[in-house]
Protein backbone atom coordinates (compact mmCIF):
# COMPACT_ATOMS: atom_id res chain seq x y z
CA UNK A 1 0.00 0.00 0.00
CA UNK A 2 2.90 2.63 0.56
CA UNK A 3 4.03 1.76 -2.90
CA UNK A 4 0.28 2.73 -4.20
CA UNK A 5 0.69 5.37 -1.67
CA UNK A 6 3.60 6.84 -3.72
CA UNK A 7 2.30 5.77 -7.41
CA UNK A 8 5.01 3.34 -7.55
CA UNK A 9 2.52 0.28 -7.71
CA UNK A 10 2.10 -1.70 -11.03
CA UNK A 11 -1.88 -3.02 -11.28
CA UNK A 12 -4.46 -2.66 -13.77
CA UNK A 13 -6.56 -0.30 -13.63
CA UNK A 14 -9.15 -2.66 -14.89
CA UNK A 15 -8.31 -5.13 -12.30
CA UNK A 16 -9.51 -2.85 -9.75
CA UNK A 17 -13.07 -2.98 -11.60
CA UNK A 18 -13.61 -6.25 -11.84
CA UNK A 19 -12.56 -6.43 -8.41
CA UNK A 20 -15.07 -4.25 -7.59
CA UNK A 21 -17.77 -5.78 -9.58
CA UNK A 22 -16.57 -9.13 -7.10
CA UNK A 23 -16.55 -7.70 -4.18
CA UNK A 24 -19.03 -5.40 -4.46
CA UNK A 25 -21.85 -5.80 -6.55
CA UNK A 26 -21.98 -9.76 -6.42
CA UNK A 27 -21.87 -9.92 -2.17
CA UNK A 28 -25.29 -7.82 -2.90
CA UNK A 29 -27.84 -10.66 -2.32
CA UNK A 30 -26.14 -12.54 1.01
CA UNK A 31 -25.59 -10.04 2.95
CA UNK A 32 -29.12 -7.97 2.32
CA UNK A 33 -30.10 -11.74 3.53
CA UNK A 34 -28.33 -12.28 6.63
CA UNK A 35 -28.36 -8.59 7.58
CA UNK A 36 -32.47 -8.19 7.38
CA UNK A 37 -32.41 -11.31 9.32
CA UNK A 38 -30.06 -10.20 12.04
CA UNK A 39 -32.17 -7.19 12.63
CA UNK A 40 -35.10 -9.11 13.00
CA UNK A 41 -33.37 -11.01 15.61
CA UNK A 42 -32.02 -8.37 17.13
CA UNK A 43 -35.38 -6.45 17.45
CA UNK A 44 -36.79 -10.26 18.71
CA UNK A 45 -34.65 -9.83 21.55
CA UNK A 46 -34.93 -6.05 22.04
CA UNK A 47 -38.65 -6.41 22.26
CA UNK A 48 -39.20 -9.07 24.94
CA UNK A 49 -36.78 -7.84 26.81
CA UNK A 50 -37.85 -4.25 26.64
CA UNK A 51 -41.82 -4.90 26.32
CA UNK A 52 -41.52 -6.19 30.11
CA UNK A 53 -40.34 -2.62 31.10
CA UNK A 54 -43.36 -0.91 28.97
CA UNK A 55 -40.02 0.42 26.98
CA UNK A 56 -40.80 -1.50 24.07
CA UNK A 57 -39.77 1.56 21.48
CA UNK A 58 -36.59 1.38 22.36
CA UNK A 59 -36.22 -1.73 20.71
CA UNK A 60 -35.97 0.97 17.69
CA UNK A 61 -32.90 2.53 19.79
CA UNK A 62 -31.26 -0.94 20.43
CA UNK A 63 -31.34 -2.02 16.84
CA UNK A 64 -30.41 1.21 15.22
CA UNK A 65 -27.03 1.42 17.19
CA UNK A 66 -26.09 -1.69 17.52
CA UNK A 67 -26.52 -2.92 14.00
CA UNK A 68 -24.70 0.81 13.03
CA UNK A 69 -21.77 0.65 15.47
CA UNK A 70 -20.56 -3.18 15.64
CA UNK A 71 -23.11 -6.13 13.78
CA UNK A 72 -23.52 -4.13 11.00
CA UNK A 73 -19.12 -3.64 9.97
CA UNK A 74 -18.85 -7.08 11.64
CA UNK A 75 -21.03 -9.63 9.96
CA UNK A 76 -20.58 -7.79 6.45
CA UNK A 77 -16.36 -8.04 7.32
CA UNK A 78 -17.16 -12.18 8.52
CA UNK A 79 -19.42 -12.39 5.56
CA UNK A 80 -16.75 -11.38 3.00
CA UNK A 81 -14.10 -12.99 4.83
CA UNK A 82 -15.85 -16.13 4.02
CA UNK A 83 -16.90 -15.01 0.43
CA UNK A 84 -14.47 -12.84 -0.95
CA UNK A 85 -11.62 -13.29 1.32
CA UNK A 86 -11.68 -17.14 0.97
CA UNK A 87 -11.63 -16.49 -3.29
CA UNK A 88 -8.50 -14.12 -2.94
CA UNK A 89 -6.45 -17.09 -1.26
CA UNK A 90 -7.66 -19.86 -3.61
CA UNK A 91 -7.34 -17.61 -6.52
CA UNK A 92 -4.05 -16.69 -5.61
CA UNK A 93 -2.66 -20.22 -4.53
CA UNK A 94 -3.96 -21.72 -7.96
CA UNK A 95 -2.00 -19.00 -9.50
CA UNK A 96 1.01 -20.41 -7.89
CA UNK A 97 0.50 -23.96 -8.36
CA UNK A 98 0.08 -23.02 -11.98
CA UNK A 99 3.63 -20.62 -11.69
CA UNK A 100 1.32 -18.02 -12.82
CA UNK A 101 3.28 -15.96 -9.75
CA UNK A 102 6.33 -16.79 -11.32
CA UNK A 103 5.17 -15.75 -14.65
CA UNK A 104 4.70 -12.32 -13.64
CA UNK A 105 7.88 -12.53 -11.58
CA UNK A 106 10.27 -13.44 -14.35
CA UNK A 107 8.22 -10.24 -16.42
CA UNK A 108 9.56 -7.68 -13.28
CA UNK A 109 6.29 -7.32 -12.38
CA UNK A 110 6.17 -7.53 -8.55
CA UNK A 111 3.29 -9.83 -7.67
CA UNK A 112 2.15 -7.80 -4.28
CA UNK A 113 1.71 -4.79 -6.61
CA UNK A 114 -0.20 -6.86 -9.25
CA UNK A 115 -2.08 -9.13 -7.28
CA UNK A 116 -2.58 -7.31 -3.91
CA UNK A 117 -3.19 -4.14 -4.67
CA UNK A 118 -6.19 -4.30 -6.87
CA UNK A 119 -7.60 -6.24 -3.92
CA UNK A 120 -7.17 -4.34 -1.37
CA UNK A 121 -8.43 -1.01 -2.81
CA UNK A 122 -11.69 -3.11 -3.80
CA UNK A 123 -12.73 -4.47 -0.35
CA UNK A 124 -11.48 -0.65 1.24
CA UNK A 125 -13.75 0.64 -0.77
CA UNK A 126 -16.59 -1.94 -0.98
CA UNK A 127 -16.88 -3.56 2.80
CA UNK A 128 -18.17 0.76 4.24
CA UNK A 129 -20.53 0.84 1.46
CA UNK A 130 -21.79 -2.84 1.68
CA UNK A 131 -21.75 -1.83 5.89
CA UNK A 132 -23.67 1.35 5.29
CA UNK A 133 -26.22 -1.10 3.55
CA UNK A 134 -25.86 -3.83 5.36
CA UNK A 135 -26.57 -1.39 8.59
CA UNK A 136 -29.75 -0.18 6.24
CA UNK A 137 -30.76 -3.29 6.08
CA UNK A 138 -30.59 -4.98 9.67
CA UNK A 139 -32.40 -1.75 10.86
CA UNK A 140 -35.58 -2.63 8.32
CA UNK A 141 -35.31 -6.06 9.58
CA UNK A 142 -35.99 -4.58 12.92
CA UNK A 143 -38.27 -2.50 12.24
CA UNK A 144 -40.13 -5.36 10.12
CA UNK A 145 -40.41 -7.41 14.14
CA UNK A 146 -40.36 -3.97 16.28
CA UNK A 147 -43.75 -2.43 14.01
CA UNK A 148 -45.80 -5.92 14.48
CA UNK A 149 -44.67 -6.18 18.31
CA UNK A 150 -44.78 -3.17 19.86
CA UNK A 151 -47.50 -0.51 19.75
CA UNK A 152 -46.00 2.02 18.19
CA UNK A 153 -46.51 3.55 14.44
CA UNK A 154 -44.50 4.01 11.61
CA UNK A 155 -43.54 7.12 11.76
CA UNK A 156 -43.23 6.45 15.65
CA UNK A 157 -40.28 4.25 15.15
CA UNK A 158 -38.45 5.61 12.27
CA UNK A 159 -38.45 8.75 14.36
CA UNK A 160 -37.42 6.90 17.35
CA UNK A 161 -34.79 5.05 15.01
CA UNK A 162 -33.45 8.75 13.59
CA UNK A 163 -32.78 10.26 17.03
CA UNK A 164 -30.74 7.23 18.13
CA UNK A 165 -28.27 7.46 15.75
CA UNK A 166 -25.36 9.87 16.21
CA UNK A 167 -22.39 11.06 14.27
CA UNK A 168 -19.87 9.06 16.61
CA UNK A 169 -21.67 5.78 15.43
CA UNK A 170 -22.13 6.17 11.82
CA UNK A 171 -18.63 7.28 11.99
CA UNK A 172 -17.20 4.26 14.31
CA UNK A 173 -18.81 1.73 12.13
CA UNK A 174 -17.31 3.48 8.90
CA UNK A 175 -13.46 3.33 10.18
CA UNK A 176 -14.32 0.01 11.40
CA UNK A 177 -15.40 -1.25 7.94
CA UNK A 178 -12.34 -0.09 6.84
CA UNK A 179 -10.02 -1.28 8.63
CA UNK A 180 -11.72 -4.61 8.49
CA UNK A 181 -11.91 -4.35 4.37
CA UNK A 182 -7.79 -4.06 4.80
CA UNK A 183 -7.70 -6.98 7.05
CA UNK A 184 -9.91 -9.76 5.33
CA UNK A 185 -8.13 -8.39 2.37
CA UNK A 186 -4.73 -8.70 3.67
CA UNK A 187 -5.80 -12.22 5.28
CA UNK A 188 -6.83 -13.46 1.36
CA UNK A 189 -3.90 -12.32 -0.11
CA UNK A 190 -0.83 -13.28 2.37
CA UNK A 191 -2.62 -16.86 2.43
CA UNK A 192 -2.83 -17.08 -1.01
CA UNK A 193 1.00 -15.87 -1.63
CA UNK A 194 2.29 -18.24 0.93
CA UNK A 195 0.50 -21.23 -0.17
CA UNK A 196 2.42 -24.31 -1.22
CA UNK A 197 2.10 -25.79 -4.51
CA UNK A 198 -0.09 -28.57 -4.74
CA UNK A 199 -4.04 -28.89 -4.68
CA UNK A 200 -4.61 -29.61 -0.87
CA UNK A 201 -2.68 -26.30 -0.01
CA UNK A 202 -4.30 -24.07 -1.71
CA UNK A 203 -7.34 -25.50 0.23
CA UNK A 204 -5.41 -25.37 3.34
CA UNK A 205 -4.54 -22.01 2.50
CA UNK A 206 -8.73 -21.35 1.53
CA UNK A 207 -9.37 -22.29 5.08
CA UNK A 208 -6.79 -20.69 6.89
CA UNK A 209 -7.09 -17.32 5.27
CA UNK A 210 -10.94 -17.28 6.64
CA UNK A 211 -10.15 -18.43 9.76
CA UNK A 212 -7.41 -15.67 9.94
CA UNK A 213 -9.53 -13.23 8.54
CA UNK A 214 -12.22 -13.68 11.46
CA UNK A 215 -10.01 -13.62 14.27
CA UNK A 216 -8.44 -10.16 13.01
CA UNK A 217 -12.10 -8.97 12.25
CA UNK A 218 -12.88 -9.70 16.21
CA UNK A 219 -9.72 -8.90 17.80
CA UNK A 220 -9.98 -5.41 15.60
CA UNK A 221 -13.41 -5.03 16.41
CA UNK A 222 -12.26 -5.06 20.39
CA UNK A 223 -9.41 -3.08 20.23
CA UNK A 224 -11.57 -0.54 17.99
CA UNK A 225 -14.13 -0.38 20.56
CA UNK A 226 -12.38 0.30 23.66
CA UNK A 227 -10.64 3.24 21.76
CA UNK A 228 -13.42 4.35 20.78
CA UNK A 229 -15.18 4.25 24.08
CA UNK A 230 -12.27 5.87 25.48
CA UNK A 231 -12.38 8.76 22.74
CA UNK A 232 -16.06 9.43 23.88
CA UNK A 233 -17.37 8.48 20.26
CA UNK B 1 22.02 -24.25 -5.55
CA UNK B 2 20.28 -25.93 -2.45
CA UNK B 3 17.03 -25.77 -0.82
CA UNK B 4 18.19 -25.29 2.99
CA UNK B 5 20.63 -27.26 3.51
CA UNK B 6 19.40 -29.95 0.84
CA UNK B 7 22.21 -29.64 -1.71
CA UNK B 8 20.73 -29.87 -5.27
CA UNK B 9 23.58 -29.01 -7.81
CA UNK B 10 27.13 -27.49 -6.80
CA UNK B 11 30.01 -26.79 -8.98
CA UNK B 12 28.44 -25.55 -12.46
CA UNK B 13 29.98 -24.11 -14.12
CA UNK B 14 29.26 -23.55 -18.40
CA UNK B 15 28.77 -20.82 -20.97
CA UNK B 16 25.99 -20.34 -23.14
CA UNK B 17 27.08 -18.10 -26.60
CA UNK B 18 24.67 -15.88 -28.56
CA UNK B 19 22.72 -17.81 -31.07
CA UNK B 20 23.25 -20.92 -28.86
CA UNK B 21 19.80 -23.44 -28.10
CA UNK B 22 21.49 -24.25 -24.87
CA UNK B 23 20.07 -27.41 -23.47
CA UNK B 24 20.34 -28.43 -19.57
CA UNK B 25 19.39 -31.79 -19.60
CA UNK B 26 20.05 -34.85 -16.70
CA UNK B 27 17.96 -37.34 -15.27
CA UNK B 28 14.81 -36.50 -12.79
CA UNK B 29 15.48 -34.62 -9.91
CA UNK B 30 18.58 -33.80 -10.44
CA UNK B 31 18.07 -30.04 -10.81
CA UNK B 32 17.58 -28.79 -14.30
CA UNK B 33 14.60 -26.84 -13.47
CA UNK B 34 15.94 -25.16 -10.08
CA UNK B 35 18.75 -23.96 -12.41
CA UNK B 36 16.77 -22.83 -14.81
CA UNK B 37 14.74 -21.21 -11.91
CA UNK B 38 17.96 -19.68 -10.47
CA UNK B 39 19.11 -18.15 -14.88
CA UNK B 40 15.26 -16.21 -14.57
CA UNK B 41 15.74 -14.91 -11.19
CA UNK B 42 13.11 -16.53 -9.12
CA UNK B 43 15.35 -18.57 -6.83
CA UNK B 44 18.97 -17.07 -5.74
CA UNK B 45 21.98 -19.36 -5.58
CA UNK B 46 23.39 -20.59 -2.73
CA UNK B 47 26.86 -19.70 -3.56
CA UNK B 48 28.02 -18.30 -7.06
CA UNK B 49 26.40 -16.13 -9.44
CA UNK B 50 24.48 -16.18 -13.35
CA UNK B 51 26.47 -13.77 -15.64
CA UNK B 52 24.67 -12.13 -18.69
CA UNK B 53 27.65 -10.34 -21.12
CA UNK B 54 29.71 -10.42 -17.98
CA UNK B 55 26.95 -8.61 -15.93
CA UNK B 56 26.21 -10.20 -12.76
CA UNK B 57 22.83 -11.00 -12.20
CA UNK B 58 22.25 -11.82 -8.52
CA UNK B 59 24.91 -9.17 -7.38
CA UNK B 60 22.91 -6.66 -9.39
CA UNK B 61 20.63 -4.08 -7.21
CA UNK B 62 17.33 -5.05 -7.46
CA UNK B 63 15.95 -2.18 -10.22
CA UNK B 64 19.07 -3.29 -12.29
CA UNK B 65 17.79 -7.25 -12.00
CA UNK B 66 14.75 -6.13 -13.29
CA UNK B 67 16.16 -4.07 -15.97
CA UNK B 68 18.09 -7.19 -17.02
CA UNK B 69 14.46 -9.61 -16.62
CA UNK B 70 12.75 -7.83 -19.63
CA UNK B 71 15.67 -9.26 -22.18
CA UNK B 72 14.07 -12.75 -21.21
CA UNK B 73 11.30 -14.34 -21.91
CA UNK B 74 10.24 -17.79 -20.32
CA UNK B 75 7.92 -20.49 -21.05
CA UNK B 76 6.70 -22.52 -18.19
CA UNK B 77 6.26 -26.36 -18.58
CA UNK B 78 2.32 -25.73 -18.65
CA UNK B 79 2.22 -22.29 -20.33
CA UNK B 80 1.86 -20.97 -17.34
CA UNK B 81 -0.61 -18.28 -18.82
CA UNK B 82 -2.82 -16.44 -16.70
CA UNK B 83 -5.99 -18.05 -16.49
CA UNK B 84 -8.54 -14.76 -15.72
CA UNK B 85 -7.23 -12.62 -19.10
CA UNK B 86 -7.61 -14.07 -22.73
CA UNK B 87 -4.64 -14.78 -24.66
CA UNK B 88 -4.24 -11.63 -26.10
CA UNK B 89 -4.43 -9.95 -22.82
CA UNK B 90 -1.76 -12.49 -21.72
CA UNK B 91 0.56 -11.24 -24.74
CA UNK B 92 -0.44 -7.51 -23.81
CA UNK B 93 0.17 -7.60 -20.27
CA UNK B 94 4.12 -6.73 -20.61
CA UNK B 95 3.74 -4.47 -23.44
CA UNK B 96 1.28 -2.36 -21.01
CA UNK B 97 3.63 -2.64 -18.43
CA UNK B 98 7.18 -1.58 -20.36
CA UNK B 99 6.17 -0.08 -23.73
CA UNK B 100 4.17 3.53 -24.24
CA UNK B 101 2.76 1.71 -27.32
CA UNK B 102 -0.92 2.38 -27.95
CA UNK B 103 -3.60 0.34 -27.52
CA UNK B 104 -4.78 -0.51 -30.92
CA UNK B 105 -0.94 -1.04 -31.32
CA UNK B 106 -0.50 -3.59 -28.25
CA UNK B 107 -3.79 -5.24 -30.04
CA UNK B 108 -2.11 -5.74 -33.96
CA UNK B 109 1.60 -6.82 -31.97
CA UNK B 110 -0.54 -9.44 -29.78
CA UNK B 111 -2.46 -10.85 -32.94
CA UNK B 112 0.65 -10.87 -34.77
CA UNK B 113 2.89 -13.18 -32.14
CA UNK B 114 0.01 -15.20 -31.45
CA UNK B 115 -0.18 -15.46 -35.77
CA UNK B 116 3.79 -16.53 -35.47
CA UNK B 117 2.55 -19.39 -33.15
CA UNK B 118 -0.04 -20.54 -35.12
CA UNK B 119 -2.63 -19.12 -33.33
CA UNK B 120 -4.06 -16.39 -35.12
CA UNK B 121 -8.10 -16.11 -34.35
CA UNK B 122 -7.27 -17.01 -30.90
CA UNK B 123 -6.87 -13.59 -29.19
CA UNK B 124 -10.37 -13.60 -27.14
CA UNK B 125 -9.83 -17.09 -26.07
CA UNK B 126 -9.35 -17.99 -22.22
CA UNK B 127 -6.68 -20.55 -21.62
CA UNK B 128 -9.22 -22.83 -19.94
CA UNK B 129 -10.51 -22.65 -23.28
CA UNK B 130 -7.91 -23.85 -25.46
CA UNK B 131 -5.63 -27.68 -25.52
CA UNK B 132 -2.68 -27.99 -24.01
CA UNK B 133 0.09 -27.67 -26.95
CA UNK B 134 -2.15 -24.15 -27.39
CA UNK B 135 -1.33 -23.07 -24.16
CA UNK B 136 2.22 -23.92 -24.61
CA UNK B 137 2.48 -21.90 -27.91
CA UNK B 138 0.45 -18.96 -26.58
CA UNK B 139 2.73 -19.04 -23.44
CA UNK B 140 5.84 -18.68 -26.30
CA UNK B 141 4.05 -15.88 -27.64
CA UNK B 142 3.66 -14.08 -24.61
CA UNK B 143 7.38 -14.92 -23.74
CA UNK B 144 8.10 -13.62 -27.52
CA UNK B 145 6.21 -10.33 -26.63
CA UNK B 146 9.09 -8.09 -25.60
CA UNK B 147 11.47 -9.60 -28.62
CA UNK B 148 13.51 -10.88 -25.75
CA UNK B 149 17.39 -11.92 -26.52
CA UNK B 150 17.02 -14.81 -24.34
CA UNK B 151 14.24 -17.49 -24.86
CA UNK B 152 14.01 -20.19 -21.46
CA UNK B 153 11.91 -22.92 -21.81
CA UNK B 154 11.27 -25.62 -19.24
CA UNK B 155 10.10 -28.77 -20.22
CA UNK B 156 8.94 -27.48 -23.58
CA UNK B 157 7.53 -30.26 -25.10
CA UNK B 158 6.35 -32.49 -21.89
CA UNK B 159 3.27 -33.60 -22.11
CA UNK B 160 2.35 -32.75 -26.30
CA UNK B 161 2.15 -35.67 -28.79
CA UNK B 162 4.95 -35.96 -31.36
CA UNK B 163 3.67 -33.90 -34.33
CA UNK B 164 2.88 -31.01 -31.93
CA UNK B 165 6.81 -31.77 -29.66
CA UNK B 166 8.00 -31.64 -33.86
CA UNK B 167 6.03 -28.06 -34.48
CA UNK B 168 7.30 -26.34 -31.15
CA UNK B 169 10.87 -27.94 -32.12
CA UNK B 170 10.47 -26.10 -35.52
CA UNK B 171 9.25 -22.88 -34.22
CA UNK B 172 12.09 -22.66 -31.98
CA UNK B 173 14.99 -23.39 -34.40
CA UNK B 174 12.84 -20.85 -36.57
CA UNK B 175 13.05 -17.92 -33.61
CA UNK B 176 16.65 -18.78 -33.24
CA UNK B 177 17.92 -18.41 -37.33
CA UNK B 178 15.14 -15.41 -37.96
CA UNK B 179 15.44 -13.59 -34.92
CA UNK B 180 19.11 -14.78 -33.29
CA UNK B 181 17.51 -15.08 -30.43
CA UNK B 182 19.54 -17.23 -27.42
CA UNK B 183 17.46 -20.72 -26.34
CA UNK B 184 17.86 -22.19 -22.95
CA UNK B 185 15.83 -25.37 -22.68
CA UNK B 186 15.31 -27.14 -19.46
CA UNK B 187 14.46 -31.18 -20.87
CA UNK B 188 15.31 -34.34 -21.41
CA UNK B 189 13.34 -35.48 -24.47
CA UNK B 190 16.38 -36.86 -26.99
CA UNK B 191 14.00 -36.27 -30.25
CA UNK B 192 14.19 -32.81 -28.92
CA UNK B 193 17.89 -32.95 -27.46
CA UNK B 194 18.95 -34.04 -30.67
CA UNK B 195 17.39 -32.08 -33.34
CA UNK B 196 17.93 -28.62 -31.81
CA UNK B 197 20.48 -28.37 -29.17
CA UNK B 198 23.51 -27.20 -30.47
CA UNK B 199 24.98 -26.83 -26.68
CA UNK B 200 24.07 -28.41 -23.53
CA UNK B 201 25.49 -28.75 -19.87
CA UNK B 202 24.65 -32.49 -18.46
CA UNK B 203 23.30 -32.84 -14.67
CA UNK B 204 23.90 -35.62 -12.19
CA UNK B 205 21.46 -36.17 -9.44
CA UNK B 206 24.06 -38.79 -7.70
CA UNK B 207 27.66 -36.49 -7.99
CA UNK B 208 25.03 -33.39 -7.71
CA UNK B 209 27.51 -31.95 -10.19
CA UNK B 210 27.72 -31.27 -14.32
CA UNK B 211 29.00 -34.41 -16.12
CA UNK B 212 29.48 -32.75 -19.40
CA UNK B 213 29.24 -29.78 -21.52
CA UNK B 214 29.21 -29.31 -25.45
CA UNK B 215 27.02 -30.67 -28.03
CA UNK B 216 24.83 -33.57 -26.90
CA UNK B 217 25.61 -34.79 -30.63
CA UNK B 218 29.11 -35.05 -29.59
CA UNK B 219 28.34 -36.24 -26.38
CA UNK B 220 26.00 -39.07 -27.22
CA UNK B 221 28.56 -40.49 -29.41
CA UNK B 222 32.13 -39.58 -27.83
CA UNK B 223 31.78 -38.44 -24.05
CA UNK B 224 33.89 -40.09 -22.20
CA UNK B 225 31.28 -40.43 -19.19
CA UNK B 226 29.70 -43.41 -19.31
CA UNK B 227 26.30 -41.62 -17.23
CA UNK B 228 26.26 -39.12 -20.10
CA UNK B 229 26.43 -41.74 -22.75
CA UNK B 230 24.17 -43.93 -21.43
CA UNK B 231 21.48 -41.20 -20.98
CA UNK B 232 21.84 -39.95 -24.82
CA UNK B 233 21.39 -43.56 -25.59
CA UNK B 234 18.29 -44.41 -23.77
CA UNK B 235 20.44 -46.60 -21.40
CA UNK B 236 21.85 -49.23 -24.25
CA UNK B 237 25.59 -47.60 -23.79
CA UNK B 238 28.30 -50.24 -23.05
CA UNK B 239 31.07 -49.30 -20.37
CA UNK B 240 34.48 -48.75 -21.64
CA UNK B 241 36.65 -51.16 -20.50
Amino acid sequence: MGRFATGGAKYLKSDVWQQIEEAGAKALPVVSLISFLIGMIFAFVGVMQLRAFGAGIYTANLVAVATIRDMAPIMTAIIMAGRTGAAYAAEIGTMKVNEEIDALTTLGIDPMDFLVTPRMLALILMIPLLTMYASLMGIIGGAVVGLSMIDASFVQYVNQTIASVTLGSLFSGLLMSIVFGALVALAGCQQGMACGTSAMAVGQATTRAVVMGIVLIVVSAAILTIIFINLGI
Amino acid sequence: MSYGDFVIQKDLNFTVRRGDIFIIMGGSGCGKSTLLKVMIGLKSPSAGDVCYGGEEFWAAALARQEEMKRKFGTLFQGGALWSGMTLAENVALPLKQYTRLGDLEIRELCAYKLALVGLAGFEDFYPSEISGGMKKRAGLARAMAMDPDILFFDESSAGLDPISAKLLDDLILELRDSLGTTVVIVTHELASIFSIGNNSVFLDPITKTQLATGDPKDLGDQSPNFVVRNFLMRGTATPVE
